[in-house]
C-alpha cells in the first residue's frame, strides 16, 4: 500500500503557496518509458518537491456488490508525478511526467489537451519505446521536442543518427541532457519553448 | 483533512461514496488538470469533510493536479468534489490559458523570460 507523506496529506508548506496574484496556468508534458529519467527532470527544475497524482484505471464491471449496490470493477492505479515552476506573479508552468507505454494512454486525455508542448524522454538503450509515443503525438499534433538523457552507461550516438532511428522531421529539435541537473532541464524546457515560439511565427513573416 | 486520509484504498467503493455516486464526466469540462482554484471562504461546519479539505487547501491558488496529490483523492474524484463548491459558489477556477492551434506567441516569450530566470 501506497501512502502518502504526512506532510503531502497536510497541504502545501506556506512557502509552496502561490500568490493570490496568479491568474493563469499552463502544462508542458514530459513523456517516455519507466526509468527514463521524468521525475527527475520534473524534480531537478521544480520550485516545490514533485508530487503524485494517481488515477485508476477501470475496467468494466466483473459482478456486483450487493450490500452497496456498488458495481465491483478491476482497478489499477497509475501514477503522475508533476512540478511546478512559477513563470512570473500571474503565470504559473506545470510540468507533468507520465509513462509513454501504450496502456497508459488513457491518461492523455485530460493530460495533452490544452499543452503547449512535450518533451519526449529518451534512453539511447531503450529508444524504441519511444516509436509510439512519438506516432501518437503526431497524430494528436502536439508539437514535442526530443531529449536525450545522457546515462553514463548508455552508448552515444550523434543526434543525427537519433533522428534517423526516430524518424523524425529536421524541424523537431532533439537536445542532450543531464536530467539531474537543474540548469540541464531548465535548456530542455527552454528549447521546446523557442521551438514553439518558432512554430507560433507564420511562415515568411520575420 | 484526517477524513480523506484515514480510508485505506482509493477502494471504487470508497470513491463511490465520496461522489455520491457520480462520475467525472458529469463535470464542467472547464476544470483541466492546471485551472486554479481559489477559496471563496473558510469551511464550514457539517461540509463533506472532502469539500472541507478542498476549501482549507484553497486558500491560496491550487491547480486541480495539486489538489488530488494533497488530498490523495484520484482527478476524476476531486473534479467531482469540485463541481459542487462551484455550484455552491464555494470556490472560484481560474481557467487554464488554452493554447490554441498556434502557441499564442506573449505566452510563450512570457515563459521563456521565467525560465531564464531560475
Ligand atoms: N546517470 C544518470 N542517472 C539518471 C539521470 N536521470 C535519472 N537518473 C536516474 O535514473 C533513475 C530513474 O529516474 P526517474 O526519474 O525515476 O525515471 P522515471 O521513471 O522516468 O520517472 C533514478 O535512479 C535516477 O536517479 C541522468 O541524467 N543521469
Ligand atoms: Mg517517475
Amino acid at each position: 500500500m501506497d501512502f502518502r507523506s504526512s506532510e503531502q496529506a497536510l497541504g502545501p508548506r506556506s512557502e509552496d503557496a502561490l500568490p493570490a496574484t496568479a491568474t493563469a496556468a499552463v502544462k508542458v508534458v514530459i513523456v517516455g518509458g519507466f526509468g527514463v529519467g521524468k521525475t527527475t527532470l520534473v524534480g531537478s527544475v521544480s520550485e516545490i518537491r514533485p508530487l503524485t497524482t494517481e488515477e485508476t484505471m477501470t475496467q468494466a464491471g466483473i459482478g456486483v456488490d450487493d450490500t452497496l449496490g456498488v458495481e465491483r470493477k478491476a482497478t489499477t492505479t497509475v501514477a503522475m508525478d508533476f512540478g511546478r515552476i512559477s513563470v512570473n506573479d500571474e503565470l504559473v508552468l506545470y510540468l507533468f511526467g507520465t509513462p509513454g507505454q501504450q496502456r497508459f494512454w488513457f491518461l492523455w486525455r485530460g493530460l495533452f489537451e490544452g499543452a503547449l508542448g512535450a518533451v519526449v524522454l529518451v534512453d539511447t538503450r531503450r529508444l524504441e519505446v519511444s516509436f509510439d509515443v512519438i506516432g501518437r503525438l503526431e497524430e494528436r499534433g502536439v508539437p514535442f521536442i526530443v531529449a536525450v538523457n545522457t546515462f553514463p552507461d548508455a552508448p552515444v550516438y550523434p543526434v543525427e543518427e537519433i533522428r534517423g532511428a526516430l524518424d523524425l522531421p529536421e524541424s523537431v529539435p532533439i537536445v542532450e541532457c543531464d536530467a539531474r541537473l537543474r540548469d540541464s532541464s531548465r535548456d530542455v524546457l527552454m528549447t521546446l519553448m523557442r521551438y514553439l515560439q518558432s512554430l507560433a511565427v507564420p511562415a515568411g513573416a520575420s | 483533512m484526517s477524513g480523506a486520509r484515514d480510508w485505506e484504498a482509493n477502494s471504487p467503493e470508497r470513491l463511490y461514496v465520496i461522489t455520491g455516486g457520480r462520475s467525472g464526466s458529469s463535470v464542467p469540462a472547464t476544470l483541466d488538470l492546471v485551472t486554479l482554484i481559489v477559496a471563496k471562504s473558510g469551511p464550514r461546519h457539517g461540509m463533506q469533510p472532502e469539500h472541507a479539505a478542498i476549501i482549507r487547501l484553497c486558500q491560496s491558488p491550487l491547480s486541480v493536479a495539486e489538489i488530488s496529490a494533497y488530498t490523495g483523492l484520484p482527478v476524476s474524484v476531486v473534479t467531482v468534489l469540485l463541481s459542487d463548491l462551484l455550484r455552491d459558489e464555494k470556490v472560484m477556477a481560474r481557467a487554464p490559458v488554452q493554447a490554441a492551434r498556434l502557441p499564442d506567441r506573449a505566452l510563450i516569450e512570457a515563459v521563456i523570460d521565467g525560465l531564464q530566470k531560475l
